[in-house]
């Protein structure tokens, strides 16, 4: 069971606390009645699935429930940092 | 000596006898005797039969590694556990063990013909043979081959046993208590650093109880870890598994080893977290491979020493030794002196350390160097051995009862591979040997390859004049499978080790190959002409031992699997006799019966009550979420459908709730309390999602409104009460609201009292009449409930349940989320494109109700269906054709997704999610079903009250 750092906590706890919470980074357009369908769909469906280096979303559903960013490794699972919401990508 | 048991040596208590029954049949063993010793000790040598040959099969190994003797052991009353291994089972008094895999008995096994046939068994055949034709598989040869072919039973009998858990946490795990485990925890002993000791046995010493020159040092170290305050020892602890951040699973097994099983947890599952962990788990040897190395009586060296020197039984009068490694010599020489009488020694290899051999001279050991066993006399135990010299082919007959083999050693880097550790191969050891870390873990004794058990040569196979495709060579011994098997597989294109582990079986059993993989590895190196490191080996994954479904169920079961949510009022609804039902994590009321009705006529009753009376329901378990703030209109704007901002305080507002994607996911009624502040409801199952959706677009994407959400869905007892009498039941309760219909009209929410309790209660209706919800502290909720209930009395209050509230609404065709949707319709699709705020320039979902799939034509919608047959109800999920006489395959237009008797109208209705819907009003559609077509019309989805005037009352 993975130990993962809560940036808000500042705590490693078991991943048994958090939720999963899709690819980090990708914001929610501002207007998104001007978008076309292609773009639309970009924003909605489309994400990176790498294999490795992986900056994706958090929750600490069951300690603060505050969502975060990682930084994981999708080959080894290992965690390479976590960073608070609106912080610029690691 | 008696029998085989011998005079003096052993750790084993002649002092204390044990009876137990083996097969029915009494014996008698000492306290400190596995079953295997015990056994071995009475001359038994028949243990059980193997997997798919049915071959006989005896003791290979002392511990862990044992593949062959697996035994089922019955306590009675439900405590029946099969697999395990006769060499790890202690005997207490009673003790009542049996083998597996044989029938009618053991010595006279009908099975026994697959050895006959085992030409027509080679590697694959099931996969070749059994594929077709399909009917033949299921009826004919699964059966057959699951009688034939298998472990012990599985129980039978509810376990009657309960287990433990727990967590633990230590700056330092040991696993493993042999002399590099117990010298690692003595280092750390006396230090502030919290220190775990685990080991898989009784007692505490690994390999060195089998090694009496060390128990003085032994006791020692043991009497000094016990009095060790930062040290806790776990033995009967196998850690089966390693996992990630050093978080390691083991299963402590408490009371299997007691005569009494009492009363206290049978196992216990310890959940380690360790800042750093020692791996000390030993070696296993390895067995040899030679034609007839299965016969009972043929065992690994190693083994023997630890039945002589730990238990005090010789395993035979004269015991030959075949030996690719040191250790065998030493193995010999060591029951030499302990009484045992050695026929020979044989090594394949032409020079040995001459210290030995002068050794095994000087105890008239007669000595045969360059040569190989070829065969084996005997089918239940041991007769001779047959040897040959390797040049010239010339040999004999050895007569001996027991025969030895000294393969060499295999490092137990079970645990390391699960910790993802790599692996380096060793020509040394012939064996893999941990290398590089990948968690903060080491290797210290044999597992991490810095103990020597001396020098050895690494074989596939023992030399032998004979054609190899024409012996059996076992090489995994419990999945029956052979050195020809690997050749076969290879031959056949099997080339990765992943794969040619999978079409032969090899290291597939319970013991997940602990003595076979290096074997079958050796020989698929030799059959590829590729050297071992670059074929590699198979992945270890936990469980390192078989372990108890119990022990990972722990408290879990029952009452305890999973948590029963209940309301404040629930206890009343037992009281009255309801039928629960589950929804979501909750318990609800279903149906209120009174005697001698069925559900049908109790929710008929119910739903007529609602209409004509007043009916009262338990509506606690709907969602909750207070929202608060300057922003919280704005915010509510932003994820909703429909237009927030406008909305007054007092007022309250049906919410459709979106995906981005624009499908729905969940609705409720919400209220406007204050300007800032909000009391939203969900769906009884959508409280947590919602919750988190609203947190996630709260926290990430508009940080900047300054919103609070909080779940109160457990502050509020929620009581419906609906009919057109309801008024007149809460009014003379009600303090501070003027309840007129002017003052207080539908779709309203007023705070005040209520029973002299604070209340904010709802002017709303799920069922079309007039209603309230009345909110009220949950710990006042059963107390408010039966003050309404005495009152109601006089206008002839009826309880319902779940059921009838289900028929209410759909006679109004008001859906329900994830019932009449599923997860694929929009607010159009569902018809409720009223709800959605035209003139709202973004919501969470709006763009996507513009892409060209969701405004395409044909869309499923969902339309109200009525059955040409009043007195048909349709079976939910039932699917919906246009055309009856259409051949299979026929297209599908969609299904039933409601469907009740409705008391109110006297006749059946449904709602359908349909192709092209709401472009279909008043088609027949047909609805097949075994045997029969239904046929429906279909309409609006409203059935009863269709102007909505009853809610006005
Ligand atoms: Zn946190």
């Amino acid at each position: 069971m993975i130990l993962i750092h809560c940036p808000y906590c500042d705590e490693k706890r078991p991943e048994l606390e958090f939720t999963y919470a899709g690819e980090a980074h990708i914001a929610r357009p501002a207007d998104p009645s001007t978008l076309s369908d292609e773009e639309w769909e970009r924003y909605l469906f489309i994400r990176a699935n790498p294999k490795g280096r992986h900056n994706e979303r958090w929750r600490h559903s069951f300690g603060c429930g505050r969502f975060f960013n990682a930084v994981r490794d999708t080959v080894t699972d290992k965690f390479e940092t976590t960073y608070k919401a609106g912080e610029p990508r690691k | 000596m008696s029998g085989f048991r011998m005079d003096q040596g052993g750790r084993v208590d002649r002092g204390a006898r044990v009876n137990f029954t083996f097969d029915g049949k009494p014996y008698q063993g000492f306290a400190g005797d596995t079953l295997a010793s015990a056994l071995l000790a009475a001359g038994v040598t028949l243990f059980g039969r193997s997997f798919k040959y049915h071959r006989p099969r005896g003791i290979m190994g002392a511990g862990v590694e044992e593949p062959n003797a697996l035994i089922s052991v019955d306590r009675g009353g439900g405590r029946f556990t099969p697999n395990l291994r006769a060499t790890q089972i202690e005997i207490y008094e009673g003790l009542n063990a049996k083998s597996q895999n044989r029938w009618p008995s053991l010595k006279r096994d009908f099975g026994a013909i697959n050895d006959r046939l085992g030409r027509f068994f080679p590697a694959g055949f099931y996969n070749k043979t059994f594929m077709w034709p399909r009917s033949f598989w299921e009826k004919l040869y699964e059966p057959a081959i699951r009688r034939m072919a298998g472990l012990g039973d599985a129980p039978s009998e509810v376990d009657p046993d309960h287990y433990d858990a727990g967590y633990a946490h230590c700056e330092l795990l040991i696993v493993g208590a042999g002399p590099a485990g117990i010298d690692a925890a003595l280092e750390a002993s006396g230090s502030n650093a919290r220190v775990i000791l685990i080991d898989e046995q009784d007692e505490l010493g690994g390999g060195a109880l089998a090694d009496p020159s060390l128990w003085p040092w032994l006791e020692r170290s043991v009497k000094a870890l016990q009095a060790a305050p930062n040290i806790t020892i776990l033995t009967r602890t196998t850690a089966f598994g390693y996992f990630h951040d050093n978080f390691i699973g083991a299963v402590e097994r408490i009371t299997d080893h007691l005569a009494e099983p009492g009363h206290g947890p049978r196992e216990k599952l310890w959940k380690i977290r360790a800042a750093e962990v020692i791996l000390a788990q030993g070696a296993i040897e390895r067995p040899l491979v030679f034609e007839g190395n299965d016969v009972p009586g043929v065992m690994l060296a190693s083994a023997a020493r630890v039945f002589a020197l730990r238990h005090g039984v010789a395993v035979g009068k004269n015991v030959a030794v075949m030996a690719a490694h040191d250790s065998g010599w030493k193995d010999a020489l060591a029951l030499a002196k302990a009484g045992v009488g050695i026929a020979a020694i044989i090594d394949v290899r032409d020079a040995v350390d001459a210290g030995l051999v002068a050794e095994a001279e000087a105890k008239d050991i007669p000595i045969y160097l360059n040569y190989s066993v070829i065969g084996v006399n005997g089918r239940h135990h041991v007769k001779s051995a047959q040897i040959c010299s390797n040049d010239e082919y010339l040999g004999g007959r050895i007569a001996c009862d027991a025969l030895l083999m000294a393969g060499g050693w295999t490092p137990s880097i079970h645990l390391w591979s699960h910790s993802k550790g790599s692996i380096a191969w060793s020509e040394d050891w012939g064996a893999f040997l941990p290398d590089k870390p990948n968690e903060n873990v080491r290797c210290v004794g044999a597992c991490g390859g810095t103990f020597s058990f001396g020098k050895g040569v690494n074989l596939g196979q023992l030399p032998t004049p004979k054609d190899p495709a024409t012996i059996k060579a076992f090489l995994d011994f419990q999945n029956d499978v052979t050195a020809k098997d690997i050749a076969l597989a290879v031959r056949e294109g099997y080339h990765s080790v992943e794969h040619i582990k999978r079409y032969t079986t090899n290291g597939m059993a319970t013991d997940q190959g602990k003595t076979s993989n290096l074997n079958a590895l050796q020989l698929a190196s030799g059959f590829l002409d590729r050297p071992i490191e670059k074929i590699g080996l198979t992945t270890f994954r936990p469980p390192y031992t078989p372990q108890s479904f119990g022990a990972f169920a722990g408290h879990a079961k029952d009452a305890l699997f999973i948590a029963t949510r209940k309301s404040p009022i629930d206890s009343w609804a037992g009281e009255q006799g309801a039928v629960y039902e589950p929804v979501a994590q909750w318990r609800r009321a279903r149906y209120f019966p009174r005697s001698g009705e069925d559900m049908h006529a109790a929710v008929n009753r119910e739903c007529l009550a609602v209409r004509n009376g007043v009916g009262i329901f338990d509506a606690s378990t709907l969602g909750k979420i207070e929202v608060v703030g300057p922003d919280a209109a704005e915010f509510l704007n932003r994820m909703y459908t429909n237009p927030w901002k406008q909305l007054e305080p007092g007022r309250c507002r049906y919410g459709l709730l979106l995906r981005e994607d624009g499908f729905i996911t969940d609705d409720g009624v919400s209220a406007r309390l204050a300007p800032d502040r909000f009391h939203l409801t969900t769906t009884t199952g959508g409280a947590a999602r919602v919750l988190n959706m609203m947190e996630d677009y709260l926290q990430t994407e508009w940080p900047d409104l300054n919103v609070w959400l909080t779940s109160i869905t457990e502050q509020w007892a929620v009581i419906a009460l609906q009919g057109p009498k309801a008024r007149d039941v809460i009014a003379p309760f009600v303090e501070g609201i003027d309840l007129s219909p002017e003052a207080f009209p539908h779709m309203a929410v007023r705070e005040g009292m209520i029973c002299g309790v604070p209340t904010r209660l709802f002017r709303v209706s799920f069922t079309g009449e007039l209603g309230y919800e009345i909110n009220v502290p949950a710990a006042y909720g059963r107390a408010v409930w039966e003050v309404l209930w005495d009152a109601g009395e006089a206008h002839g209050i009826t309880p319902y349940g779940t059921e009838t509230m289900h028929v209410l609404r759909a006679e109004k065709g008001f859906i329900i989320v994830g019932q009449d949707t599923d997860g694929t319709l929009t607010p159009y699709d569902a018809g409720l494109a009223w709800a959605v705020g035209k003139k709202k320039a973004d919501f969470v979902g709006k763009r996507s109700l513009a892409r060209p799939d969701i405004v395409a034509e044909g869309r499923k919608q969902l339309v109200g269906l009525l059955t040409d047959d009043p007195n048909e109800v349709l079976e939910e999920g039932a699917q919906i054709v246009a055309d009856p006489n259409q051949p299979v395959p026929m297209t599908m237009l969609g299904h039933v997704t409601s469907s009740y008797w409705s008391a109110t109208l006297g006749r059946s209705i449904a709602i359908a999610m349909v192709a092209g819907g709401q472009g279909r009003m008043g088609e027949t559609l047909h609805i097949p079903m075994p045997g029969r077509t239904i046929a429906a019309k279909v309409t609006a989805m409203v059935f009863y009250d269709a102007e909505g005037v009853r809610v006005n009352g």
